[in-house]
């Protein structure tokens, strides 16, 4: 009795997981026998989702589990507070769009539960298996999410290209990870660590780290693998594109941190290559690629591709400050993304959903304040100061100075310069243009959202900004 | 004590309180927008009278920084700092007075989306005194860089028929140049290992790092002076903006350029400002005679006043960089006297613009017979502008070519007939709108100034007869900091031995 319970305290590091894992169970049961339940799901899903995030912040229980393939630090803490206050709001962005978008199942709270679990695995991952179990389940659950409105072609056009290319990534990376056992005869990151910091740097390690890498830059839409997030981004119903612009893309981030600092921190100067070019070629594809975009959704996968590009200059420096800068930088990046998703779910007429960005011409007069939360999102997103965005770029570009990368940071700024020009467009037809269109009237939740990414990002300076940098200063120092 | 300490804190963030208030009036009929307007109004006073307070309560014969505030924020890097010496006081000062004119002039030309207007001249305001009296490198560039955003709205929702394009083109220039200086302030942060700009001006770079900071500060600073080749979003972005969004681009944006060159390039990377300075004086040179003689050639009036603020940054630039007493005093000066005429000059164009919209010279002629208060306005600031003896721009020309001459004669010759030049093409302006015969239809019935225009007119022709006949207040003010700086710099660069410093 006495070991029983001692042993399921010792699970505390584990417990967000735990607490997940039956939750989404119960969801499924709880769907098959209440009729028309799935709002009510959603909502007790909501709620759950943002206790846990306040339970992970405030429970600093850390550690490592399960015969070291499970380990909490502050790194995973701050990186899960993340995800779960990410996939909180979608759900909440999805409330009043639901119906249209074919989201009013209870499999769509089941599902983004289930995926959550994985992204919270996926951080805690300190084994290649536990790695990929993460990995899967998170993506299997937003393969079947993409395609959830199951009428709509594009959708299911979407879902069936994500799956395939998913599965295709997912592949090189356990050919990745297979080459790395076989090399090593490990599978838990920090014994690679030891095994390639005492053999030689051996070519096979090398080919599994580059496919490895491979399979998480496709997580991350990085180019150059990122074809298919302009097409999922798209082809989803829009509450499923917020969902995939924010919290997969920090959970695989984390993800990636991890690998390259824990495990591969001997190699450090052949990963840095990767990530150097990885970061590059996603900045300038992106600044270049969004220029003639007029789906907006198109728009948002590009700037999104960038952004990880520019996250990314942090992670090339490969410092203690690179990595707090990546950590600001996706908690700046996630709270933007959920912001700017609740304006694009506000703007609805007769016709539908707004779709393109011509739909917005004239915002400013006829919807002043969405008009004014979407142009302080472009603002920030350009990384125009006093907005938080400003400071995302100016922590991961310090790391990319201090590293001496002049070269990366260079080209990273003037790519920031392009593509200004596509966010800027938006602020031009909303604020510059005559108003076309009318719009219904935008939900109470959805204002919510607007107004709290708001504030947080017009008043970074103020508010927020000292405590982040404390916690993601915090967060780095454990994986270093 | 708690005055002392908190009146830049309060200076910089009242205007914001006020944008909040403005924000939150409710209703949009007219006694909603007359509340608007007052508001505004009244917190742009409120930041003079407190500009004016700080200047009073500053120690004129101390070189050091004053009413320094000095706190710890986000992490280690950034903090709040802030401060003012002698050359910082009084560009606060001139905005802080410009803005209530800005203000009373939006009274009769802008009509539409009162609210948003007044909120962003009020964060413009915030994020201007801001960049002259942070301490602190990474909130300058935060101040300096977030003034586009507003600056970018005002254009492009208020402006005039291409204002898009205009818009688009301040944007880019600017944000494009100033990208370079973010990343020099991160490299000066990692070398120094502190953004504090008191700091940083004792910090000694090693010569090959002033080089590339040098050139990427120059990026940021020359293209917001603007600088001749830089100058082409300047003419544009004057044309098409309201008046209020000509009047500050022009008196007070303009300066931040030139107060960069004074804080940061000549004092912090001397070696470099040595190795630039003939490269300074030929750009100079040419974008007085180059742009004058393009003013020469102008349809549009705003565009001639465009072109000719280039030119008289011109001598901006040739004073801060000949690095001598003079030529610094003489560079200030130029930057508080062309801040408050050409402000003038533009809230005159806006005067006739309000009754007749439209800007083209050619749509005027013979104003003397119908408008005879406007006209003698017109002169006077005509006249500053021009340089005439008994206005404030000769005192700072006047230095400026004091300055240059100890330099290099061959410069000062050039510059020069860059006044001859502004004579021309500021009187033929005159000539053509105001005088000559009233024979368009359209401008018989037009009316003179009003009450409110002569109120916005009259404290600017006040100050420069007063600062052309007496321009002690303001170099008295500049003195210690400018004998200070150029000291330690004719000191790091050798031309003066250190032991003339003790003396």
């Amino acid at each position: 009795m006495n070991s029983d319970l001692s042993s399921f305290a010792s699970l505390a590091p584990a417990y967000p997981e735990l607490i997940l894992a039956v939750a989404a169970l119960a969801l499924l049961m709880a769907g098959v026998f209440l009729k028309n339940s799935s709002s009510k799901l959603a909502g007790v899903s909501i709620g759950m989702l943002m206790a846990l995030t306040v339970l992970v912040i405030f429970q600093p229980a850390t550690g490592v589990l399960f015969n070291g393939g499970f380990i909490q630090d502050d790194f995973a803490r701050y990186m899960k507070a993340l995800i779960l206050a990410g996939s909180a709001m979608v759900m909440v962005l999805s409330v009043s769009s639901a119906r249209e978008n074919g989201l009013a199942k209870f499999e769509y709270s089941a599902l983004i539960v289930l995926a959550t679990l994985g992204m919270l695995i996926m951080v805690s991952a300190n084994d290649l298996m536990v790695l990929y179990i993460g990995l899967e389940l998170q993506s299997l659950s937003l393969y079947i999410l993409a395609a959830m409105k199951r009428d709509s072609a594009k959708a299911t056009e979407s879902g069936l290209k994500y799956f395939v290319l998913g599965a295709l990534s997912s592949g090189m990376l356990l050919y990745g990870a297979s080459l790395i056992y076989g090399f090593t005869g490990q599978t838990q990151l920090d014994r690679i660590a030891e095994v390639i910091l005492l053999s030689d740097r051996s070519i096979g390690v090398l080919f599994g780290l580059a496919f490895l890498l491979a399979g998480v830059a496709f997580k991350i839409s990085a180019a150059p693998f990122h074809m298919w997030t302009p097409d999922v981004y798209e082809g989803a119903p829009t509450p499923v594109t917020a969902f995939f612009a924010s919290a997969p893309k920090v959970a695989a981030m984390a993800l990636l941190i991890r690998l390259v600092t824990d495990s591969f921190e001997p190699l450090a100067r052949d990963w840095q290559q990767i990530v150097f070019f990885l970061s590059v070629a996603s900045m300038v594809l992106a600044a270049f690629a969004g220029i003639g975009q007029k789906n907006i959704k198109r728009l948002i996968a590009y700037s999104s591709i960038g952004h990880m590009g520019f996250a990314l200059v942090g992670l090339s420096a490969g410092n203690l400050v690179g990595v707090q800068g990546v950590a600001i930088y996706m908690a700046i990046y996630l709270t933007t993304n959920l912001g700017l998703f609740a304006c694009i779910l506000a703007l609805k007429n007769s016709a539908g959903y707004v779709e393109n960005i011509s739909d917005l011409a004239g915002l400013a007069k006829t919807r002043p304040f969405v008009a004014a939360s979407m142009a302080v999102m472009m603002f920030s997103l350009v990384g125009l100061p006093p907005l938080a965005g400003f400071f995302a770029k100016w922590h991961v570009f310090l790391a990319a100075i201090e590293a001496q990368l002049f070269v990366l940071a260079v080209i990273g700024v003037f790519a920031s310069a392009v593509s200004a020009f596509y966010y800027l467009r938006i602020v031009k037809t909303m604020y510059f243009d005559e108003p076309e269109n009318d719009f219904s009237p935008v939900p109470g939740e959805l204002t919510f959202v607007m107004a709290i990414a708001g504030f947080l990002i017009v008043t970074y300076y103020l508010t927020v900004g000292r405590p982040l940098v404390d916690a993601a200063n915090f967060a780095a120092l454990s994986l270093f | 004590m708690i005055i002392s300490s908190n009146i830049l804190t309060i200076l910089t963030f009242l205007p914001l309180v006020g944008a909040f208030f403005v924000l939150i009036v409710p209703g949009d009929d007219k006694v909603a927008i007359n509340n608007i307007r007052r508001i505004a109004f009244i917190t742009t006073i409120l930041t003079f009278g407190f500009s004016l307070i700080m200047w009073s309560m500053f120690d004129a014969t101390s070189a050091g920084f004053q009413f320094v505030v000095d706190y710890k924020w986000m992490g280690d890097v950034i903090g709040y700092r802030m401060g003012v010496d002698g050359i910082s006081i009084l560009f606060i000062v001139l905005t802080a007075f410009l803005m209530p004119l800005i203000i009373l002039s939006a009274w009769g030309s802008v009509k539409h989306r009162v609210r948003e207007y007044m909120v962003a001249f009020l964060i413009l305001e915030t994020l201007m005194i801001g960049v002259f009296s942070t301490l602190d490198l990474a909130m300058f560039y935060v101040f300096f860089e977030g003034g586009l955003i507003p600056m970018f709205l005002i254009i492009g929702v208020w402006g005039g028929k291409r204002r898009v394009q205009a818009s688009y083109k301040f944007f880019f220039y600017t944000f494009v140049g100033s990208v370079l200086m973010l990343l020099a302030i991160m490299a000066m942060y990692w070398y120094a290992g502190t953004t504090d700009i008191r700091q940083l001006l004792k910090t000694d770079f090693p010569e090959e790092m002033q080089f590339w900071l040098w050139i990427a500060f120059f990026a940021s600073f020359a293209v917001k002076l603007p600088m001749w080749p830089f100058h082409r979003w300047l003419p544009e972005a004057h044309v098409e903006a309201p008046t209020g969004g000509s009047v500050i681009l022009a008196a007070v944006l303009l300066k931040m350029g030139g107060y960069g060159f004074l804080r940061f390039s000549l004092p912090m990377f001397p070696d470099a400002s040595l190795y630039f300075t003939d490269f300074v004086f030929v750009l100079s040179v040419a974008a007085i005679i180059v742009t004058s003689l393009i003013a020469l050639v102008q349809e549009d009036i705003k565009k001639l006043i465009a072109y000719s603020s280039v030119a008289h940054m011109g001598f901006v630039t040739i004073g801060i960089f000949s690095a001598n007493i003079y030529g610094v005093q003489g560079a200030i000066f130029q930057m508080i006297s062309h801040g408050i005429v050409s402000a003038a000059l533009f809230l005159a164009v806006g005067v006739v613009y309000d009754r007749m919209h439209t800007r083209d010279i050619s749509a005027y002629g013979g104003l003397v017979e119908r408008m005879p208060r406007y006209a003698v306005v017109f002169m006077i600031f005509t006249m500053a502008n021009v340089g005439l003896p008994g206005t404030s721009g000769f005192v700072g020309e006047f230095l400026i070519l004091l300055g240059i001459f100890q330099i290099n004669t061959w410069f000062a010759f050039a510059a020069l007939s860059g006044v001859i030049l502004s004579a021309a093409y500021a009187l033929w302006l005159y000539r053509r709108i105001i005088f000559g015969a009233l024979n368009k239809e359209a401008l018989k019935s037009i009316l003179d100034m009003d009450r409110r225009e002569m109120a916005i007119m009259l404290p600017l022709i006040a100050l420069t007869l007063l600062f052309g006949f007496y321009p002690a207040p303001i170099l008295d003010a500049t003195n210690a900091s400018v004998v200070a700086l150029v000291t330690q710099y004719q000191s790091t660069i050798g031309a003066l031995p250190l032991d003339a410093l003790a003396q």
